[in-house]
């Protein structure tokens, strides 16, 4: 059937373009192409310590006893509305949660508004009211805004930036560096829940599914936390990238081995099942409603009851551990009972093809 | 997800495995054709818990990574038109052409869309009638069908502004060559399942007949894994070339005929260019005369692209299997999912990201 065989003895394959010139979307993921963006055009030029700390919050030493944790977030989201949400909800909660991250009490919120020209008004307003609600649940205030409109074509309907700022208790200490070996590392529940639930309200997967997301201010989940168990580690919330990028970044931080088990990670059914179907890994999928709590051992189950009995940390559970290890990696045990690395996420999640 | 499960099960999964161990005598060079595999044993840990004496080399089943450097450039000439609306899977936004990617020209203002089915670009065109939508028609006998029910739909609907640049590839060409080469160290092959599931199986009787090889139909999940290696592994110690199916609760001897025949109406057989292996001749799909209406490449002016190839990446030794990922020089240094060198590195599907996702550069069926 072939005649005339291809040369295999010596093939070649093309040196590709490294995206170093211009921003592609995957700069927007969260995983390693947005790391290497911000470590080249902005670290250099704003270093500091409490930057150069890579949490979601920035500490300000204030002259009075108390330390103010202060964090800022820019709202961008396709759809609008979505089930289990709105760009309102999550401007509120992103900014709230990114804030509580720190161990801080949220005092307050500021929000601006880029508006492209022939926005519904009505849509304006019901988003207004989706932050008040949001706001009121959390128990913070949005003590100042901003407007902006720009030219039709220039915006997608409407981005939202909100930055808030809170007072971190004496005595408290809790970021992204504290890992320990020996430490459990807790997720507050399902995760997975508010990316799939995102790209499947965008209707062009041609699937209908009942996923929500999550998003929620868990500050006060964080408030009840710390109320009984002062010494916590780590608290973050795995946004963009999902768990696996964010086990990632406290790994690196602590410089210690995150070992979590794959059969102990809360799922959404539908959401694990649209992944399998889409080629995409849940773990690296958006969350804007759950934290990862890292704390000493000792303190798990007594962790577990608090977080349980709050309606946004429910379901609850240690999926792994802090270990020694120079390397900084995430392993994941896998369900057959094999192990591997549980790598940063590069840049956009694609579909698969086949 | 349930019935996934139990084809997740560790102890069914253990239980085969220790199998495998017992009746694993010699060592065995075996080939997964496709990249889903590779993904699925890197991505459980497989590697790790099979017998040493069994090496598992990666085939060149990743279409993303096998698509011409000549095609991929066809694609951008394309994509850089005005009017033009590219339409393409994600995967392939990344891969390099001899100037830039698709991604590098999205984000400098040509109209470039992700699809998930050809079908969304045929509504594309349906709703932009003033423009011209081009579907990156790229894939194994997997995305033939609907690809070609595409330009079926397409024609039915007489759209004169929707067109597919092709570059289908089939999976026994590529076996051949491979086993042809004189390089070749593979013992054995795990065929595609989903490529079976379309095509069925009856085609490779021939081939392992003429290249004394057994050859396991299998599956993607880990005891579909396990299953399709302890049926090659069985064969090979007892010395059998014959073709068996481990994957029947998909795959079917003549597979699904429907499919094929739409295969059949829309395509014929054409020579392709395999990225970084060469010419295999009647190794892939292009459109037969009567739906050249439909072929990108002749309703744009495209024919004086000139093409250029690094010699850096030695990732078409990765697509046949006589270079595992991690023994490339480059690999994890130089390249990487961000920076790739190749598109073994670039696909969600390539063999080079599997091993740097999953392992790291740390393989022990090596």
């Amino acid at each position: 059937m072939i005649n005339d065989l291809p040369n295999l003895t010596n093939p070649v394959c093309a040196v590709p373009h490294s995206h170093n010139d211009y921003i592609v979307m995957g700069h927007g993921s969260g995983g390693g192409m947005t790391h290497n963006l911000i470590q080249k055009v902005f670290a250099p030029h704003f270093t500091n310590s409490s930057l150069d700390a890579n949490n979601d919050f920035g500490i300000v030493e204030n002259t009075g006893k108390n330390r103010l944790a202060i964090s800022t977030d820019a709202h961008i989201v396709s759809p609008l509305f979505f089930p289990g949400g709105d760009i309102g909800r999550l401007a509120v909660c992103g900014t709230v949660n990114d804030v509580s991250m720190s161990g801080a009490e949220v005092i307050g919120l500021t929000a601006s508004f880029i508006i492209e020209e022939g926005f519904p008004i009505k849509d304006l307003e019901r988003i207004a009211i989706s932050m008040s609600i949001a706001a009121k649940e959390a128990g913070v205030k949005i003590v100042s805004g901003d407007t902006k409109v720009v030219e039709r074509g220039k915006a997608d309907g409407v981005f939202i930036s909100t930055s808030g700022i809170g007072y971190i208790p004496e005595g408290t200490d809790i970021g992204g560096a504290n890992a320990k070996p020996g430490d459990a590392v807790i997720i507050s529940g399902t995760v997975g829940d508010h990316g799939m639930a995102v790209l499947t309200a965008r209707g062009d997967l041609g699937l209908e599914t009942q996923i929500r997301s999550d998003v929620a201010p868990l500050n006060g989940l964080i408030h009840s936390l710390l109320l009984e168990i002062p010494d916590v580690h780590v608290l973050r919330d795995p946004t963009r990238g999902g768990l696996a990028t964010t086990l990632n970044e406290i790994a690196t931080q602590s410089e210690v081995n995150i070992t979590i088990n794959e059969a102990s990670i809360p799922l959404n059914p539908e959401v694990s099942s649209t992944c399998e179907l889409l080629g995409f890994d849940p773990l690296y999928v958006a969350n804007e409603g759950k934290l990862i709590l890292i704390l000493p051992d000792t303190m798990a189950e007594k962790a577990l009851r608090i977080l349980k009995n709050h309606q946004y940390g429910r379901e609850a559970v240690k999926i792994g551990m802090v270990l020694p290890d120079p390397q900084k990696r995430v392993l994941l045990r896998t369900r057959i009972g094999s192990n591997r690395i549980l790598d940063v996420m590069t840049g956009e999640m694609l579909p698969r093809i086949c | 997800m349930k019935y996934l499960d139990e084809f997740r099960n560790s102890d069914l999964v253990h239980n085969a495995i220790a199998r495998l161990h017992r009746i694993t005598h010699h060592p065995w060079v075996i080939m997964e054709i496709c990249g889903g595999q590779t993904h699925s044993i890197m991505q459980n840990g497989l590697n790790l818990l099979l017998p040493e004496k069994i090496e598992l080399v990666h085939g060149p089943g990743c279409p993303v990574c096998v698509t011409s450097l000549e095609l991929v450039d066809k694609a951008l000439a394309i994509a850089a038109q005005p009017d033009v609306i590219f339409c393409s899977f994600g995967d392939m936004l990344r891969v390099p052409g001899s100037s830039g990617d698709l991604f590098s020209l999205r984000a400098s203002g040509s109209n470039i869309k992700i699809v998930y089915s050809p079908m969304d670009a045929v509504k594309i065109a349906q709703q932009n009638p003033g423009k011209q939508v081009v579907f990156f028609a790229i894939g194994f006998e997997t995305t033939a069908p609907v690809n070609a029910m595409s330009v079926l739909q397409a024609s039915a609907l007489k759209l004169d502004n929707y067109s597919i640049l092709v570059s289908q590839v089939t999976v026994p060409p590529a076996m051949e060559a491979i086993l042809s080469s004189p390089l070749n160290r593979v013992q054995a092959f795990l065929a595609a399942g989903h490529v079976c599931a379309v095509m069925g199986y009856h085609q490779y009787f021939t081939i392992a007949e003429k290249y004394q090889i057994p050859i396991v139909v299998t599956g993607f999940e880990p005891l579909d894994l396990v299953n399709g290696i302890l049926k090659t592994v069985d064969l090979l110690e007892q010395g059998l070339n014959k073709v068996e199916n481990a994957y029947s609760r998909i795959v079917t001897e003549k597979g699904n005929v429907a499919a094929q025949n739409i295969i059949n109406t829309v395509f014929k057989k054409v020579d392709r260019n395999w990225r970084g292996i060469g010419m295999i001749p009647m190794s892939g799909l292009g459109l037969r005369e009567e739906f050249e209406l439909f072929d990108a490449e002749k309703r744009f002016s495209i024919a004086h692209i000139s093409t250029h190839e690094s010699e850096i990446c030695i990732s078409g030794q990765v697509l046949q299997g006589s270079v595992k990922p991690d023994h490339c020089p480059a690999f994890g240094t130089i390249c990487t999912p961000e920076n790739p060198l190749g598109a073994t590195m670039v696909s969600s599907e390539g063999a080079c990201s599997a091993y740097f996702r999953y392992a790291n550069g740390k393989d022990s069926t090596s």
